[in-house]
């Protein structure tokens, strides 16, 4: 770039300094017409406003909270004890053959992570539309820098979950009774297929609640529905097999199962399941960029 | 001359609005309206009228085919009134949000100052607030631990870089943040009226580093009111009138476009102006400026009695008025406010919202002034009217003593005085 300096006459009257310029680059504004590319080279260029982003969002989370962090164990720990008391012990239901909060709670640590994200995620938008209204950045490392501060949570409980394991014998210890297997390669594929549908619904909804602040609304709703069709007070084997892939159309479905496979070992193999799953997590990831995409073309306008 | 930094060919920006207070859209109204519709428009076919999409839907331009060039190292003031379309375009040219129609290209990095201190977070520390929010501007990580000392220098924080933000005055809040925004070292630099903040001394080092960033070569669009500012810090000068270029030149000559522009005022009608700022509960509807003896004029004498009526549309708790009287090129020379009591002031009871402000001996020298009218009420500001009216002062007389015109064009004030002088 330097060897291309070139002279600029000053046209300022407070001296007559010669600056030297390299050439610059060219950026074009104009009206995006139709479907926009995603610009995902954008939000490259930005990925230190990513982290930065993240890393904002770790610090402010718990600021002013007695308990800190230690919300990320309370809030999916105390669920699975509620849960333990009324479907495990009152209502009976199975559990695969395991002891039923280990059997919910490990479902509830990556579910708690996808409620979280999806809760904060949709409103990180409207938190900061002073900073949308003024200042031009990629508005996608918004969503994304919150969905990404969720794991940190998501490894608390997921420590947690490590020492119930402990507890009720699934990991190596002095009196071993070894359930834990290979298949614990797989985790790192199930927790991006939370992360991915997370991402995705986050993207759609709070890119809705920019111009649409109803969706804060239905959040919560969201939320609760999303949780009983999830397997995760109960197990997706009391559904049979034809109607089973139609409860992958939900992605939280294959991760809470497959955690569960991967951990404790119970017979929720990959199958058919997982895979539509996949797709649909993919089709909520690809199809919410592009929305958000769409509707970051009059974010500024409608916040 | 040099290289272009900013070519704009056709830029037009077509706002929706709804009802002025429209802030965000409901769904579920969006839904009945989609669904009524049709009905609505069946409806009008029926009566005879031409109906269409677009009477559904009212829009604005906030710009309209504007067009121009700027090259590299020029310093620009943008002017005009209020809802002319400055800060839309700037807003087009940071990128924040999309023109309607052509298009701009831009030739380096652009900074903007369109609000110093967003982004900021009042649990983060000084500190963490620097690179917060100079990566936010676009800075490298990098960039801003080298600057960092710099930053914090010109911020006058001192051993308060380590306390959340939250801590601050507005003052130190203020400074901190024009500090990062102004070492961002753009190559083109977007300023909207950040001058008016902080204190004296520190808005003369913003001007001064203002300066150094145009010395140093740097392309700068400057949006101001402040029409001395501008003409001290500019070389070249835009002014808009709803959406649209009216002059583009030097400064000196684009001033005195604005100034007639504003000279217009004189014959419009206060209650039918649309250039205004605020919630819009209650507006000012009427303005009347008049002399000693309680006849209108718009030309008073130094030094006499003068009285301002404003009229307020309606009610509200805790309604206030306040005005500005500035000097032919915008420089705030005083203000006035009715929410801050004085033990002469009275209320009345007659039935109407209005104000009434008395001065006893009108302190200006003479010359052309402008008042800038604001009304609160509600706790929020509802509406700020620039250039309500404008008024010429001649010649006259404060406590027996002769006012004439001031030798330099650029002085304002007056005092009561006396003199002890030597016996010749």
């Amino acid at each position: 770039m330097d060897s291309l300096k070139q002279d600029i006459p000053n046209a300022s009257k407070l001296d007559d300094v010669k600056p030297t310029y390299p050439d610059f680059p060219m950026i074009q504004i104009k009206p995006s017409k139709g479907w926009v590319s995603l610009r995902l080279d954008e939000v490259w260029k930005y990925r230190e406003l990513l982290v930065f982003f993240t890393w904002r969002d770790l610090k402010i989370r718990y600021k002013q909270t007695v308990l800190g962090a230690s919300w990320a164990i309370i809030q999916p720990f105390f669920t699975m004890i509620v849960f333990s008391l009324f479907f495990g012990r009152l209502a009976g239901i199975p559990s695969d053959g395991v002891p039923y909060p280990i059997f919910s709670y490990t479902a509830l640590v990556p579910w708690t992570f996808f409620a979280n994200g999806l809760m904060q995620g949709a409103n990180v938008l409207v938190n900061n539309s002073d900073m949308i209204r003024k200042i031009y950045f990629p508005r996608l490392t918004m969503p994304i820098a919150t969905v990404l501060a969720g794991l940190v949570d998501f490894a608390l409980a997921f420590i947690v979950l490590l020492g119930m394991m402990v507890v009720y014998h699934f990991l190596p210890s002095a009196n071993y009774d070894i359930k834990i297997g290979l298949n614990v390669l797989w985790l790192p594929m199930f927790l991006l297929l939370a992360f991915v549908t997370t991402l995705g619904v986050t993207f759609w909804l709070s890119a809705m609640n920019a111009q649409f602040r109803d969706v804060r609304y239905v959040v919560p709703f969201l939320v609760q529905v999303w949780l009983f069709l999830t397997p995760i007070a109960y197990p997706s084997s009391l559904v049979d097999m034809p109607w089973r892939l139609l409860f992958g159309l939900n992605p939280m479905a294959g991760v809470v199962e497959g955690f569960r496979w991967v951990l404790l070992g119970t017979d929720t193999a990959p199958g058919p399941m997982i895979i539509v799953s996949s797709v649909t997590a993919v089709i909520l990831l690809v199809s919410g960029a592009f929305y958000f995409r769409k509707m970051e073309r009059v974010m500024a306008d409608v916040i | 001359m040099g290289q272009t930094a900013i070519r704009i060919e056709q830029m037009s920006k077509e706002y929706h609005i709804g009802g002025p207070q429209k802030t965000y859209d409901r769904l579920g109204y969006q839904v009945v309206d989609m669904l009524k519709a049709p009905f609505r428009r069946a409806g009008k076919l029926m009566r005879g009228q031409a109906g269409g999409a677009a009477e559904l839907d009212e829009t604005i331009w906030a710009l309209k085919d504007v067009s121009f060039e700027i090259k590299h190292g020029e310093v620009i003031g943008i002017i005009g009134r209020n809802g002319a379309g400055k800060s839309t375009l700037l807003k087009i040219l940071s990128r924040i949000t999309e023109p309607t129609e052509g298009y701009a290209d831009v030739y380096g990095r652009i900074g903007s100052l369109l609000e110093v201190g967003t982004g900021f977070h009042p649990e983060l520390t000084g500190r963490e607030n620097i690179f917060m929010n100079g990566a936010i501007l676009g800075m490298t990580r990098k960039e801003i631990d080298r600057k960092f000392d710099e930053i914090v220098a010109f911020s006058e924080i001192g051993k308060f870089i380590d306390t959340p933000v939250k801590h601050y005055s507005s003052g130190m809040y203020v400074r901190l943040a024009f500090a990062v925004a102004a070492h961002l070292d753009p190559e083109i630099l977007l300023v909207d009226e950040v001058l008016a903040v902080g204190d004296v001394a520190f808005q003369r080092k913003c001007l001064g580093k203002m300066g150094d960033v145009a010395k140093a070569g740097r392309t700068v669009l400057f949006v101001s009111h402040n029409m001395a500012v501008i003409q001290t810090l500019c070389n070249r000068g835009i002014c808009l009138r709803s959406g649209g270029v009216v002059a583009d030149g030097p400064i000196a000559e684009v001033v005195q476009e604005y100034l007639r522009d504003l000279e217009q005022f004189k014959t419009e009608n206060v209650a039918d102006r649309k250039d205004r700022k605020g919630w819009g509960k209650v507006k000012l509807i009427d303005l009347q400026v008049s002399d000693g003896e309680g006849h209108p004029t718009t030309l008073l004498k130094a030094g006499s009695p003068v009285r301002f009526t404003f009229d307020v549309s309606g009610m509200l708790a805790n309604l206030s008025c306040g005005f500005t009287i500035l000097d032919d090129l915008g420089q705030p020379l005083a203000q006035f406010k009715s929410d801050v009591p004085g033990p002469e002031d009275t209320q009345r009871n007659d039935g109407r919202v209005r104000f009434i402000c008395d001065i006893d001996e009108l302190m200006l020298l003479p010359g052309r002034y402008r008042l800038d009218v604001f009304i609160r009420g509600g706790g929020e500001r509802q509406d700020l009217l620039e250039a309500a009216t404008l008024f010429d002062v001649e010649i006259g007389q404060l406590r027996g003593r002769q006012i004439t015109a001031p030798d330099n064009q650029r002085i304002s004030m007056l005092m009561p005085h006396r003199w002890q002088s030597p016996q010749s």
